[in-house]
């Protein structure tokens, strides 16, 4: 399926949930923030909420800034 | 007593009490460890960052900012730098709320243009509107315009934190007057956050009556960072105090003599 994350077109496998996602992206365990089409996933729902072909995922961290 | 308790009182920013008047970015360092370091020597407690999207495996093993400016030891205030809209800036500071667990403090910031980064009030006062409604505690940043520093304040914005001149630009305090105007109305802490160059600055604003600073550019563009949050940190207890110890008079002509006048033995 293709997904658009951080704004780049991939294709990925085997990929159901946001959980999955985070973890084929070795973000697992990390402060992040994940957005699906611009709706916050909360982490509690990382591991139900499902991803669908062409879904635009953002995934956002600190960093330094004033 | 402490000579703190005695003559001071904390700085208290949506019902938390700070100890320090010290607000510190995190930007413009040239790597975590010097940020650590300058946060540290600062002795500030609110740190400021910005939110930006995650490299998603390019670097796995690239350090996070949380891991050195912790949210256990400091009080994070995500900003919403970057944002031109008040759509962007709400977005901003959902993502935020999640990022940091529930905390619901944000510096709220809506810029004009990307060469000036004035602030525009318009769209800052609209995404305001929304954050205090959806149970965020707003901290935003503003022009000096006394009558749009008082609505921000009645809108229900924790603090209010007006500009001393152009964000990075290190221009001081160009409009103390404006400042002293916010600060003699308002209700809420108000707090200069940009344009401070140099702890002259800092002091200066403080002597003004402001209730606290930020600072980025000022101490990680130094040469020396770490020893320039110091300085700030010492400049801005010693405007705290001079501001509560109020200071002398000026007087035109009427020079007046520290030492006596009268013992003179040289007739």
């Amino acid at each position: 399926m293709q997904l658009y994350i951080n704004g780049e077109a991939r294709r990925v496998e085997q990929i159901d949930s946001v959980a999955d996602l985070i973890a084929s992206l070795d973000l697992a365990g990390r402060r992040i923030a994940v957005e699906v089409n611009e709706a916050i996933v909360p982490r509690t729902r990382h591991t139900t909420t499902t991803l669908n072909e062409g879904d635009r995922v953002e995934i956002v961290h600190a960093i330094g800034g004033g | 007593m402490s000579i703190d308790s005695q003559w001071d009182t904390p700085l208290q920013i949506a019902g938390r009490r700070f100890a320090s008047r010290l607000l510190v970015g995190t930007g413009k360092y040239r790597d975590l460890e010097e940020t650590g370091a300058a946060v540290e020597a600062s002795g500030a407690e609110i740190v400021t960052v910005a939110v930006r999207r995650s490299n998603i495996g390019q670097n796995p093993d690239e350090p996070n900012l949380l891991d050195v400016i912790s949210p256990e030891r400091y009080t994070i205030l995500p900003n919403t730098a970057g944002c031109y809209n008040a759509r962007d800036a709400v977005r901003t500071c959902q993502l935020a709320r999640e990022l940091l667990d529930g905390h619901d403090l944000v510096k709220l910031e809506v810029l004009g243009n990307d060469h000036t980064l004035y602030p525009n009030v318009m769209e800052t006062i609209s995404a305001a509107r929304t954050l205090v409604e959806d149970g965020f505690d707003v901290m935003v940043y503003t022009s000096d315009d006394p009558i749009v520093a008082a609505e921000l304040e009645s809108m229900g914005c924790c603090a209010v934190m007006p500009l001393g001149s152009l964000i990075g630009s290190g221009h001081g305090l160009l409009n103390p007057h404006a400042l002293s105007l916010i600060i003699d109305n308002a209700r809420v802490p108000i707090l200069v956050d940009a344009g401070i160059g140099t702890p002259s600055d800092a002091a200066m604003a403080m002597e003004l009556g402001c209730d606290g600073v930020l600072v980025n550019s000022a101490i990680a563009h130094a040469r020396q960072p770490v020893l320039m949050a110091r300085a700030m940190k010492k400049a801005v207890e010693a405007g705290r105090d001079a501001r509560l110890a109020e200071r002398m008079g000026r007087k035109t002509y009427a020079a007046s003599p520290s030492s006596p006048t009268e013992g003179l033995f040289t007739g």
